[in-house]
């Protein structure tokens, strides 16, 4: 029993350790970003290797999300004979929701996964400590320019995420299935809001993008410097994102839409 | 020459986002058929509004020329206080003209229709809607057509 409770408190300790630990990190973190005004070509890279590569995949699964969202609602739709409505529910579940949830979740499992693999290997094979050593701050020079790629590459991913799904949902609606182009695009602007629906969407890709970068170069930075250990952190990294993306995107929902 | 790759690369994927969420703004939402000056205020007071929802259509003849921009009730008069914002552009609406609370079609979602009035002078910035007409209850309508039923057919007896 003694051992049993010995466990379950260490285990908290190691929680809250491990919390305590992240929250400096990202303290330091973020007093490094100011530095990077000077250095823009170390952001540049990053964005290529966070923003870019990721499009591929935002592309494709949002022009799939998009068609199928088109072809389920004009099911349901046409049973009302209020197929015109096709618009705004496209439009408002992506905008709302689909859109920075699931681009965040391609995010974290296509960038967070690799920035947390780099970091935990140049940890491993200590290229950090070596930096160190040089009196060069890991922190500034190979954290926060990831940090900041992130933080500005998932808004520009969810945007595209919607705006491409937005498409999809017209291809399928007005050239398969035959909603009337005019209505599809007028009942889409009367009912979206741009500061309700869009900005508020704008506002929970941002923090989806703080929270998973976070946990991505945390948890490369705070690897076990084993293989086993990085391929635990990266891991480790997809979960959490996806979790914190969620129950976040659940908080922020309800704040958003929840009580007005 | 490969940094030069990276970097038009990162430039189009900035450009894409951004031209993303200009869409979204011009596109799908509303931010394009209303202009971002503010149109000017108008007050309706109504016995009972229904559905009628904050950021519902004004319209005028069918076409839209404002929106509800905020719905309150009045503890003196009990009357709801429904405050239209008017596009700046409709400014000859007479101040005789009367305000409505209607239903686009069976189950669609209820607006503010105008109907106007026949007087010379116009509506000011602030002005109030004098005359009004509340929304028809649909349980209130079959409660009253029941009742007259009812009691046409206990006299035809």
């Amino acid at each position: 029993m003694t051992v049993w409770l010995q466990s379950l408190g260490q285990a908290g300790l190691l929680i809250f350790e491990r919390v305590g630990r992240a929250g400096l990190f990202l303290l330091r973190v973020l007093a490094g970003l100011p530095s990077l005004l000077l250095q823009p070509r170390l952001v540049v890279s990053q964005l290529y290797s966070v923003g870019v590569l990721s499009l591929l995949v935002i592309v494709v699964s949002a022009l799939n999300v998009g068609m199928v969202l088109g072809l389920q609602m004009y099911n349901t739709l046409v049973d009302f004979g209020a197929e015109a409505s096709l618009g705004p529910v496209v439009a408002l579940s992506l905008v709302r929701e689909l859109g920075p949830v699931v681009a965040a979740l391609l995010f974290a499992g296509r960038a967070g996964s690799a920035l947390t693999a780099e970091i935990g290997l140049m940890k491993a094979t200590e290229q950090l400590s070596g930096m160190e050593m040089m009196a060069v701050d890991p922190l500034r020079r190979i954290v926060a320019p990831r940090f900041l790629a992130g933080l500005i590459s998932m808004p520009l991913l969810a945007a595209i995420f919607s705006a491409v799904g937005i498409l999809g949902g017209y291809f399928v609606g007005v050239g398969m299935l035959g909603v009337d182009d005019g209505a599809f695009w007028s009942q889409m602007q009367s009912s979206v809001d741009f500061h309700e629906d869009i900005l508020n969407g704008v506002i929970k890709s941002v923090v989806f993008g703080f929270v998973a970068t976070w946990i991505a170069v945390f948890q490369g930075y705070d690897a076990v410097p084993t293989a086993e250990g990085v391929s635990r952190a990266t891991t480790n990294t997809v979960v959490y994102s996806s979790l914190a993306v969620l129950i976040l995107d659940f908080i922020l929902t309800a704040l958003m839409f929840g009580g007005f | 020459m490969e940094s030069k790759t990276v970097q038009v690369a990162v430039g189009v994927f900035i450009a894409a986002g951004l031209a993303a969420l200009f869409m979204l703004a011009m596109k799908v939402s509303n931010l394009s058929t209303f202009s971002t000056q503010q149109g000017y205020e108008l007050t309706a007071s109504f016995d009972n509004v229904g559905g009628l929802k904050v950021r519902a259509p004004v319209t005028m003849a069918g076409v839209r020329i404002g929106r509800v921009t905020s719905i309150t009730f009045d503890q003196k008069t009990y009357e709801a206080v429904v405050k239209l914002e008017i596009d700046p552009k409709f400014n000859q609406i007479p101040d005789d003209s009367s305000a409505s609370i209607l239903t686009s079609g069976l189950l669609g979602e209820q607006y503010v229709g105008l109907q106007p009035g026949a007087e010379d002078k116009y509506f000011q910035p602030g002005g109030e809607v004098k005359y009004t007409q509340s929304a028809l209850i649909l349980e209130r309508l079959v409660g009253q057509f029941l009742f007259n039923k009812a009691e046409g057919g206990g006299a035809k007896k």
